[in-house]
């Protein structure tokens, strides 16, 4: 698969569902005591093939189909995770974790603190959000500041096939619970891979995804490819964009953050889940706490709007932020109507 | 009872009984006294389900417990005076005074926690009898639910998944009658709870909970079969709380008579007349046993007491993980 211009260490056309694919086998390979479990992950292969063929190489122990029962067995995540495995444990969409919130939020998130230290979760929790296929109120949601607002829960959210499988193996490594959120139009989004077995994305280091000295776009998950579409557009006017891509939410690399606003003293955030108490505010507050003295113009935040997604297309993407809103956000924080 | 239990058996089943009678007490006084804050929900009047239970269960087995746990922590052996020192807040508890009476645990017996939502352990529970049988290993796990507990949804998805997947697991379903105040029959059209096993496709039964020696036995025939791989079970204990739902609840709502017929089929006092009639024990042994537990728990107060207090400067080094 290496084409010549690439270096040989890496593969230069992998989709995010196989780089996801890669790193559980990877893990599962490594570690005897990693198993995934959720809902038609083993047979079926994942509703985004991101599981395929994992039943075949590790066999039913390993891959296990689960009743549509997400508190259940997420707590089962839990309880194996307290007992020495590491659980990874697919819900299939992050709207559907809204069943599980206590045996997150109460329980994962709490265990070690309660315990005084007498015990660990190393239990990841694979899910995916996002708007963009027609799939309604609750298919579509972007829930990531839910799992933010609490202390004790990790979260990953890879916008490259590179990040969704060095993050996976880290967060498979961690610990801690880490909150793992795809998202659905990214899967067969295509991008370079590192070879190496041991390729990982430590927790809490955010990647520079495109230099510029004009304005530092933070965005995350699939506002990244969005923004770095808009930022090619806005190079042609001759504005350079710096896109930084946090990758987790929780631990934040809020120096990577830091460091582009001192260089740029210009703020867009782009964020897919809604305005309201979202985490593009809390970046926000962030930065004029830590580098007021460095901007040169109100921090402008893009986000989705304050409503339920709706089916309609046409409405649907009229809630989440376009490349041409992308586009006008970075305009206006330049005073470039 | 056909079964020849030994003196030294009867006789261990009795200090674990006394000793959470005693504990209970103490640190009830201790409450009113101002040195334990926060929510305090005594077991008194429950002590032989924890007993029973517990004495069927070996070092590799787990547990998950409840809002009303103290009674699970003793039996599977905890230190009282950490147990002590944890429910007054003091950095040398077992949770590092962070956890208090509704989160105690000892992780390293197996306990993996009590917890203050009702219902929030028991999947966790079924996870770490999938985690044994994934290791290949014969642990089973207990999960202690109750009355209130089982009227949660996650129990019936708990059970459904721990029957569809063999897991050993034991259902012990404390009915002490009352979900805080909320009596049972005023929860579900059927108050025998252990016939929700059925619709599993699990065996369920229900037993005298006040009766340690029948615990004991419809427990350990229940770890002896999930061992086997015919798992997972559900046993009912029914049971009376001496009180309240907590300890600043009265109870007012708990009629008088029914209390009454509980004083007389009090689990401690029970197990002090198996010791004396069915392990042939004389009254100055079963005292000694008394005054053991209460020196013991003498030890665990001052322990507790003269426990440095917490400091946040440490805790504020130790929470940076959380950000």
């Amino acid at each position: 698969m290496a084409q010549p211009s690439k270096a040989p260490s890496e593969r230069s056309r992998v989709q995010y569902r196989t780089a996801l694919n890669e790193a559980l086998a990877e893990e599962m390979r490594r570690d005897p005591t990693v198993f995934i479990m959720g809902e038609g992950i083993a047979e079926r292969g994942g509703s985004y093939k991101a599981t395929q063929n994992l039943l075949a190489e590790f066999g039913e122990q390993r891959v296990i189909d689960t009743p549509l029962a997400e508190a259940s067995f997420t707590g089962a995540g839990i309880g194996a995770a307290l007992t020495g495995m590491r659980p990874v444990v697919e819900i299939l969409f992050i709207d559907f974790a809204m069943l599980v919130m206590d045996q997150l939020v109460n329980q994962a998130a709490k265990v070690r603190f309660m315990t005084g230290d007498q015990c660990r979760v190393p239990l990841v929790i694979r899910t995916q959000g996002g708007a963009g296929n027609g799939l309604a109120a609750q298919h579509s949601q972007s829930l990531e500041a839910l799992f933010y607002h609490i202390p004790g829960l990790k979260v990953a959210m890879p916008s490259t096939p590179a990040d969704a499988k060095g993050l996976l193996k880290a967060s498979i490594r961690d610990d801690s619970p880490v909150i793992f959120i795809e998202h659905k139009l990214l899967y067969l989004t295509e991008g370079p891979v590192p070879d190496a077995e041991d390729f990982l994305v430590p927790l809490g280091r955010g990647d520079i995804k495109r230099a510029g000295r004009d304005v530092t776009l933070i965005a995350w998950s699939n506002m990244v490819p969005r923004s770095l579409a808009a930022a090619e557009k806005l190079a042609a006017a001759g504005i350079e964009v710096e896109v930084v891509d946090p990758r987790t939410l929780v631990p934040l690399d809020k120096e990577l953050m830091l460091n582009s606003v001192r260089k740029t003293e210009h703020v867009v955030i782009v964020q897919e889940a809604i305005r309201r108490g979202g985490v593009a505010s809390d970046l926000a507050s962030i930065i004029q706490a830590e580098a007021f003295d460095y901007l040169d113009a109100p921090i402008e935040i893009l986000a989705g709007l304050n409503t339920p997604i709706p089916f309609n297309l046409t409405l649907e993407s009229a809630c989440v932020p376009q490349e041409a809103d992308i586009i006008r956000a970075v305009k206006r924080v330049l005073g470039r109507h | 009872m056909t079964t020849h239990y030994s003196k030294a058996f009867l006789a261990e089943l009795y200090r674990q009984l006394h000793t959470i009678r005693v504990f209970e007490t103490r640190c009830i006084q201790l409450y009113r006294q101002g040195l334990i804050r926060g929510y305090f929900h005594p077991y008194l009047g429950e002590e032989a389900i924890a007993v029973g239970v517990c004495a069927a269960l070996g070092p590799q087995d787990y547990l998950t417990s409840t809002h009303r746990g103290h009674g699970h922590c003793i039996a599977r052996g905890a230190d009282l005076g950490r147990m002590t020192a944890e429910i007054t807040g003091k950095r040398t508890g077992c949770c590092q005074g962070r956890g208090g009476s509704m989160h105690i645990a000892d992780v390293s017996q197996g306990n993996l926690g009590a917890n203050g939502i009702v219902g929030g352990g028991t999947a966790i529970g079924v996870g770490a009898a999938l985690s044994a049988k994934l290791q290949g290993k014969d642990s089973v796990c207990v999960v202690f639910t109750s009355d209130g507990g089982v009227m949660n949804g996650t129990f019936g998805e708990a059970l459904n998944l721990a029957a569809a997947w063999s897991l050993p697991v034991l259902f012990v379903i404390e009915n002490n009658q009352y979900a805080v105040s909320t009596p049972v029959h005023e929860s579900s059209r059927e108050p025998e709870l252990y016939k929700r096993a059925a619709g599993c496709g699990v065996e369920g039964k229900q037993i005298d909970g006040n009766h340690v020696l029948e615990v004991y036995e419809a427990a350990a025939e229940c770890v002896r079969r999930c061992r086997a791989g015919q798992g997972p079970f559900v046993i009912e204990a029914v049971t009376y709380r001496h009180a309240g739902h907590h300890v600043n609840d009265p109870g007012a709502y708990m009629p008088e008579d029914k209390k009454e017929h509980y004083r007389k089929i009090d689990p401690c006092r029970r197990g002090r007349q198996f010791l004396l009639e069915l392990g042939r024990a004389n009254e100055d042994e079963v005292q000694a046993i008394e005054a053991e537990v209460e020196r013991a728990m003498d030890e665990a107060v001052a322990f507790a007491q003269q426990s440095p207090e917490t400091s946040v400067s440490e805790f504020l080094q130790q929470i940076s993980v959380y950000s």
